[in-house]
């Protein structure tokens, strides 16, 4: 009996055991997980900045190109021997433009005309692109013909690698697209300051080009361009207006029911299906061009359509029913709380969904393989109807090229596109800060 | 509301612009990724040359997509001309036949060589196709019979070979280099090896005997390349004692990287691809609908063009990228036939 007493008395006393509510034991899951979650984003931010890394040491050259300036004669006997060219302007487009920077080479590297292999080498070293550049000059101006004018001409594109560093000078000579003359020969342009790098604007104007040194984005920029406005035109409108009437008007119901479970599918159907789509829809059955960017938005609307639904239907379902209920109870028609009040405030979740939409469709490429939009073009489209690629179409194909020189542009053509997405994620951020309503 | 209307405007205007569509002013190309370079080069200057006709617009694809763009019939809004890297199929001048575009112009303009390549740091590397059908079957003949390919290592096969694993990044069966592997290496390395002989007798089916002489060890020691050859050189340049096959203008762009091996003896080189001595090469060709010819403005100059001297000749810049010229007569014989209007 004293022995229960004194024992209870003793446990009192001293400190009674806790109870195990196992708090070492849930402190620790806490610290595991936060453990994970940091872990997560570490791996999350390792990737990317490896990524970054990889395309901005890679492509950061590109927005420099290498230029070399040379007085260039516009001698009449090469460019209109017979002076024709006021009776027939049409001579001084086909006139042997080469010939004239050939000349300038001859004269500033001080080598004999004779020496065709020599001349060969020295004459590749600019870009066949110059007989177009020299022809622009005469044909808008022909007065210069007959005058010297200091012309800076675009550097062939294994010039322009090498003078940048790209090219590996410690391999066999034979081996090597450029060769130890034409390295000498670009020491002595250095030296007189007329082989220079300076900021590449081509790559942001001109079209495509078999010739690194005169490859651009231009033409897949204003592709993008227009296909970005076919979608915005197009999406929008359809999704807003599909989106209220699922949300606010439709009945409830099996079929309802059915048309929510296929959009939310059509959100995740690859989109090589929809360039299928594309093809059989609008290139074989409608008859529209193939390779314009007016299929190609059609089709990037088709697959964004999904996204900007399902977003939409977000932002108006966060509107709170007393909104509605008040606006109703006040008198206004549906329609008018609608247009008046939910639509309003549901405003920015609807950009949102719609900028991240247009985003996914800037970089889309597998949709536009199939109607013909992975092509090589030249000429700026006029109109959405002419053929014209799209951004992501030029990186890849500048990935599949051989040249040494298109490697960093393909990086430099995913720094623009990285820089425009950016651009449009940052403006659904301002969008949302600025428009946002909590409740 | 104002939205709807604009929806409703774009809508008649795409409508409207169907019909303008019709007039097409700019010759479309597709096909073969691997005349594409060329092809891009020829249209460019074509666009330098001749102000008055737009650039023409080439796609890429590969050769049966392209042939099968082709093929869909004839007018405005179908391609005026394939780039193909192998020879029209029967059954796809069919199809073609059916569609309406009965008039196929066939244009070869010049050679490509295949070349096996490997990282610079190796030493020289001398194959022949018997080496690589060893090296790269799915099954080889040991004590006169058929087996699972033994060999893990490049001197089982030839002492004089590298003591390196067997890695090999070949062309994925889509590919139209792959047909030229599979016919002037695997095969050849089939018949040098006597597994020909041994397969001849053990199958009797013709089909089976001639698909088993090409079939390729799927242990991961061949790798099927899908992708560009940029994607090649991207899997040499990870594991150096990998060997890859390249086109050959590929790989004279980055000889500075890649270290080629000869094939029987012979360097891979324009000289040796033209003059027949290089074993592994093909033609290169493109199509032409004769019935878009006067109806697309310059396709016909288009064609010329690419046939001139300037273009295709030993000289040219094609040449300087890497095409290996055909032989005048034969680029004389392609001038004439076009001109005359022959067609398949």
């Amino acid at each position: 009996m004293s022995d229960v007493t004194s024992s209870a008395f003793q446990a009192r006393g001293a400190a009674r055991p806790r109870r195990d509510i196992g708090i070492r034991k849930r402190y620790a899951a806490e610290r595991r997980f936060r453990a994970y979650g940091v872990t997560a984003i570490l791996v999350g931010v390792f990737f990317l900045a490896v990524l970054l890394w990889t395309v901005i040491s890679n492509g950061y050259t590109a927005f420099q190109q290498t230029v070399i300036t040379l007085p260039i004669t516009f001698a009449e006997s090469v460019i209109d021997p017979k002076n024709e060219r006021a009776q027939n302007p049409a001579k001084l487009m086909a006139a042997n433009y080469p010939l004239l920077v050939r000349d300038a080479l001859i004269k500033e590297l001080g080598i004999d005309p004779n020496d065709r292999t020599k001349v060969k080498l020295a004459t590749d070293m600019v870009s066949a692109s110059s007989r177009t550049q020299l022809r622009d000059i005469v044909v808008a101006n022909p007065s210069v013909i007959g005058t010297t004018m200091s012309v800076a001409l675009l550097a062939e594109g294994n010039i322009d690698s090498a003078n940048k560093g790209q090219i590996d000078l410690t391999a066999d000579e034979a081996n090597r697209k450029v060769k130890n003359q034409q390295l000498a020969w670009m020491d002595q342009l250095r030296q007189k300051g007329d082989l220079t790098k300076e900021f590449n604007t081509g790559l942001f104007t001109y079209g495509a080009s078999s010739r690194p040194e005169a490859a651009g984005i231009g033409v897949a920029a204003l592709g993008s361009f227009y296909m970005m406005l076919i979608v915005l035109v197009l999406a929008l409108p359809i999704g807003v207006a599909a989106s209220i009437y699922l949300e606010e008007f439709a009945p409830k119901n099996k079929f309802t029911d059915l048309i929510e479970v296929n959009i939310n599918n059509l959100a995740a159907v690859p989109s090589i299906v929809y360039g299928l789509l594309g093809l059989a829809i609008f290139i074989n059955f409608a008859g529209l061009p193939r390779s314009a960017s007016l299929v190609g938005g059609l089709v990037l609307t088709l697959m964004t359509l999904p996204t900007i639904i399902i977003a939409t239907r977000a932002a108006l379902k966060a509107v709170p029913p007393s909104i509605r209920s008040a606006a109703l109870g006040l008198g206004a028609s549906k329609m008018q709380t609608i247009f008046h009040h939910v639509l309003p405030l549901a405003m920015p979740g609807i950009l949102t969904g719609t900028i991240i939409g247009l985003a996914h469709a800037l970089g889309e490429t597998a949709p536009l393989l199939l109607i013909g939009m992975v092509a090589f073009v030249v000429d700026y489209p006029g109109s959405p109807l002419e053929p014209s690629t799209a951004l992501p179409v030029q990186i890849y194909m500048w990935a599949n090229e051989a040249e040494r020189a298109f490697v960093e542009r393909t990086s430099g053509a995913i720094m623009v596109l990285l820089a425009f997405l950016i651009v449009m994620n940052l403006g659904a951020i301002l969008l949302r800060r600025r428009f946002e309503r909590r409740w | 509301m104002t939205s709807f209307k604009l929806t409703l405007a774009t809508l008649v205007a795409s409508v409207a612009f169907v019909g303008a569509a019709a007039a097409r002013d700019q010759i479309q190309v597709a096909g073969s990724s691997t005349v594409l370079p060329y092809a891009k080069i020829v249209a460019e200057t074509f666009g330098e040359t001749f102000p008055n006709f737009k650039t023409p617009v080439v796609e890429s694809g590969g050769t049966g997509a392209g042939l099968k763009e082709f093929c869909k019939g004839v007018g405005a809004d179908t391609i005026d001309i394939a780039n193909a890297s192998r020879k029209i199929k029967d059954s796809e001048l069919e199809t073609c036949k059916k569609a309406g575009v009965t008039e196929v112009e066939e244009v070869k303009i010049g050679y490509d060589g295949i070349v096996f390549a490997t990282d610079a740091s190796n030493p020289d590397l001398k194959l022949t196709p018997k080496d690589l059908y060893l090296g790269l079957a799915a099954e080889v003949v040991k004590d006169g019979k058929l087996v699972a390919n033994p060999y893990k290592k490049w001197s089982e096969i030839n002492p004089s070979l590298p003591d390196a694993t067997i890695a090999a990044y070949i062309p994925g069966e889509k590919h139209g280099t792959r047909e030229v592997f599979e016919e002037k290496v695997l095969h050849a390395g089939c018949a040098d090896s006597g597994a020909e002989k041994v397969i001849k007798e053990t199958v009797k089916d013709e089909k089976d005997q001639a698909r088993k002489c090409i079939a390729v060890r799927k242990d991961g020691m061949a790798v099927d390349i899908d992708g560009d050859y940029s994607e090649t050189l991207a899997r040499i340049a990870a594991n150096k004692s990998g060997i890859g096959v390249f086109g050959l203008s590929f790989y004279e762009n980055n000889a500075d990287k890649l270290k080629v091996a000869t094939v029987s003896g012979v360097v891979p080189s324009t000289e040796t691809v033209a003059s027949g001595k290089y074993p592994v090469s093909r033609p290169l060709f493109f199509y032409v609908k004769k019935a878009h010819i006067g109806v697309i403005p310059g396709l016909k100059e288009y064609v010329e063009f690419f046939l001139d001297d300037q273009m295709i000749g030993p000289d040219s810049p094609l040449a300087a990228y890497g095409l290996v010229a055909a032989p005048e007569s034969e680029r004389e014989s392609m001038r004439k036939a076009f001109e005359s209007g022959k067609t398949l």
